[in-house]
């Protein structure tokens, strides 16, 4: 008779989906990094001086942390050097035939985002969200941008954004994460390519999911994205970012920022689902994503809202923050983290208080299985002038199997006696009682595991937009691989 | 429906069943008595196919098929069905989510359509009646911050939407005021059926009152030491356990 330990090993069979190469010759800078790298990206996007100038000083200011071995090492996660002399910058993919225009988009890449779920063109497109789409180092097309150009709101591409919107960029880029902040944020300030803007109007609620979705395609090229979103007063958007990349037994680089700003009375929910290749069952191969996302609640009553889904990348690290500036404004982070096989996370968040009667919230469940290793690491701070701050946090872990680990590293700091705070967390195992009892009902064992699992993270789920919460609640359950019982 | 032939079971190296032998028929209403530490839940765990139980004689046929060669969800399918002692909390599973997942798989292994939302709603609607359940108890996570008489209630819903053709209930009473006891038992009563079997596994005969059984198996030690009708559990109640166990020939035989 299989035992459930054996029924949950099959699930250890399932691919990763996503991991298919597309064919398409790609324009590349050289290995290596150094000012002339950054001149050449920014020669291909056409910049402006001052851009040049902003990316200069950033790659100065990098090099000068990795002369000093200032790479971070605080986390609880172990991999080997990164040698950053040998990863390729820029990658984009060549124009085919400029004949009909420029506006084309390749077909090959029209192909590969509608196996991954993301139709671009005009008549299949997703109804109801408008998607920016980035392969490797370039945004290749964005959809619905005239129709929210009626109302008008900004969607295009980081690159675009620079061409056309200099004074919103300029006003706005580093204000929340400075490009100095840490070493790959700096890394990213210096040679980041692409990625989404948004800017909502005062008062204007936006009528449709924005969403950006990244792939990362060429061998031994990092992703450098840049996400910058501003909510203007009284407004309001709902964003939503996606991730997949090739199945490659090397080790790929993902360093990339996101700034939100939200003024009086405007409110941003960014989601994410993270489903970079994670490695092998060995735990071979697999992203490295080292990401910095912050928030500014800048204006009284504003509201920053995070939400994450990580299911993939061999190592994760982000710590997704609000810096709750104005008076009365919100910051939340709701997160499900799951590694399998030998992925590595460590990921948490921020919420600096700084204004009065703000509030937190802050919801993980971490879920380990295999020899997973999974950190939860979360920083409240009350400055001194958040009177009547609250915070409410709760960790929860769940273990599947007994080679996994978790672990959660929470850190209060409190300047304010007014101050509320709260934290709870717990650590629970997946247990053969609950399986049974599933089984009992007729359900298999994978059911049975995958229904628990679910259950565990729905709280969070809840947090995602309808359209994506079915999507995230597939691939835990795909994710589950090589789960031992 | 269910014989099992000298069945002996290891719990964790220890001996828990020594050669249990039992005929339930289709249609058959038996209880199964016995003091704490009898066999008694092994037995009902052992039908129902918990692994962690190692079986290490006799054999178990149910419908003429070895049962002890399914897994739990094949027997689940095939129509075995566990009410649980102490129903496991299963935090942010929806009670009726999950029942309905656990319907549609029994009905597909029966070559029957599966149930959408909509199909569902009526037919568990008609149980939550039958058993005074409120339906506020089909969103709220399984078990979890039930009481002990909602979780009990939830295994005899459970049962009524499942509808097995062998139902164990293990310890149903237990935690259970009079009153619950009455709307439990009712909801056991309704469910009697020429074609359905039912165990009930207990310690006390106060639910015997309220279900009444065909027969009455006293398990003593991994054995069972007495059979009868449904007056062996009388007779128990004003005895005691005691009786049966110094009994010199305890085996009155069961009525066919």
């Amino acid at each position: 008779m299989a035992t459930t330990t054996d029924t949950i090993q099959e699930l250890a069979n399932q691919e990763y989906k996503y991991g298919f190469v597309t064919e398409i010759e790609s324009d590349s800078a050289p290995r290596g990094l150094n000012e002339d790298t950054i001149r050449l990206i920014s020669a291909k996007k056409n910049e402006p001086p001052w851009m040049l100038e902003w990316r200069l000083k950033s790659y100065r200011h990098w090099a000068s942390l990795e002369q000093l071995n200032k790479e971070p090492k605080w986390a609880n996660i172990h991999y080997g050097p990164i040698d950053y002399q040998d990863i390729i910058y820029y990658s984009a993919p060549k124009p085919k035939d400029q004949t009909n225009g420029p506006a084309e988009i390749d077909p090959e890449l029209l192909a590969t985002f509608e196996k991954l779920g993301i139709p671009l063109g005009e008549r299949n497109r997703l109804a109801g969200v408008a998607v920016d789409a980035v392969f490797d180092s370039v945004s290749v097309a964005t959809t619905f941008k005239e129709k929210l150009a009626e109302l008008g709101i900004i969607f295009c591409s980081f690159s675009d954004a620079v061409q056309e919107h200099p004074d919103l960029v300029r006003k706005y880029l580093g204000s929340v994460v400075p490009k100095t902040d840490n070493f790959f944020a700096t890394l990213n300030s210096a040679v980041f390519t692409d990625g989404s803007f948004v800017y909502v109007p005062k008062g204007v609620r936006c009528p449709m999911e924005l969403s950006t979705y990244f792939r990362i395609n060429a061998e031994d090229t990092g992703q450098f994205e840049r996400t910058l979103i501003i909510a203007d007063e009284g407004s309001s958007v709902s964003y939503l970012e996606g991730c997949t990349a090739p199945q490659r037994s090397t080790n790929q680089l993902h360093a990339a920022v996101v700034e939100l700003v939200a003024l009086d009375d405007a409110e941003i929910k960014y989601s994410t689902i993270q489903n970079w290749y994670p490695g092998d069952e060995e735990g071979r191969g697999g992203i490295y994503n080292f990401v910095t996302k912050r928030g500014k609640a800048r204006g009284v009553n504003s509201k920053i809202s995070w939400t994450q889904v990580e299911t993939g990348a061999a190592i994760t690290w982000k710590y997704p923050g609000v810096i709750l500036q104005g008076d009365n404004s919100v910051g939340e982070f709701y997160s499900v983290a799951l590694t399998n096989n030998y992925q590595q996370a460590d990921t948490g968040t921020k919420m600096i208080h700084l204004g009065r009667n703000t509030r937190s919230t802050i919801v993980t469940k971490g879920i380990s299985a295999g020899h997973g290793q999974n950190t939860y690491r979360g920083l409240v701070k009350i400055m001194k002038g958040a009177a009547g701050a609250r915070n409410y946090s709760q960790c929860d872990s769940l273990l599947i199997g007994d080679k996994c680990g978790a672990h959660t590293f929470p850190y209060i700091e409190v300047k304010n006696p007014t101050a509320r705070m709260e934290h709870e967390a717990t650590t629970s195992k997946v247990g053969e009682d609950q399986i049974f009892y599933l089984r009992q009902r007729g359900l298999s064992a994978e059911d049975a595991v995958s229904m628990i699992v679910n259950g565990f993270a729905k709280r969070v789920f809840r947090e995602l937009p309808m359209e994506f919460a079915v999507e995230a609640q597939r691939l835990l359950t795909v994710s589950l691989e090589g789960s031992v019982g | 429906m269910l014989s099992v032939r000298n069945l002996q079971v290891k719990v964790g190296g220890r001996e828990i069943l020594k050669g249990v032998d039992l005929e339930v028929a289709a249609g058959e209403v038996c209880a199964i008595m016995g003091p704490n530490g009898s066999g008694k839940s092994t037995l009902a765990q052992v039908l129902a196919g918990q692994e962690t139980y190692e079986v290490t004689a006799g054999e178990v046929l149910y419908e003429g098929r070895n049962l002890l060669e399914l897994n739990p969800e094949q027997r689940a399918r095939e129509g075995v069905f566990l009410a649980f002692q102490y129903p496991v909390e299963i935090p942010g599973v929806g009670t009726a989510y999950f029942l309905r997942a656990a319907l549609n798989a029994i009905r597909k292994h029966r070559g029957l359509d599966e149930l959408d939302a909509m199909d569902f709603l009526p037919l568990i609607r008609e149980k939550l009646k039958l058993l005074e359940v409120d339906e506020a108890l089909l969103s709220r996570a399984i078990n979890e911050g039930f009481s002990g008489g909602e979780k009990k209630r939830s295994e005899i819903l459970q049962l009524a939407v499942l509808e097995p053709r062998l139902a164990i209930l293990d310890e149903t009473d237990s935690g259970l005021d009079i009153d619950a006891l009455k709307i439990v038992a009712g909801g056991v009563n309704a469910l009697r059926d020429p074609e359905r079997a039912i165990i009930v596994v207990t310690h006390y005969q106060r639910l015997l009152s309220y279900i009444v059984p065909d027969t009455v198996h006293v398990l003593v030690a991994g054995r069972i030491v007495a059979s009868g009708g449904r007056e062996l559990a009388l007779e128990l109640e004003e005895k005691g356990y005691g009786w049966v166990e110094t009994e010199p020939e305890p085996a009155v035989p069961a009525p066919a």
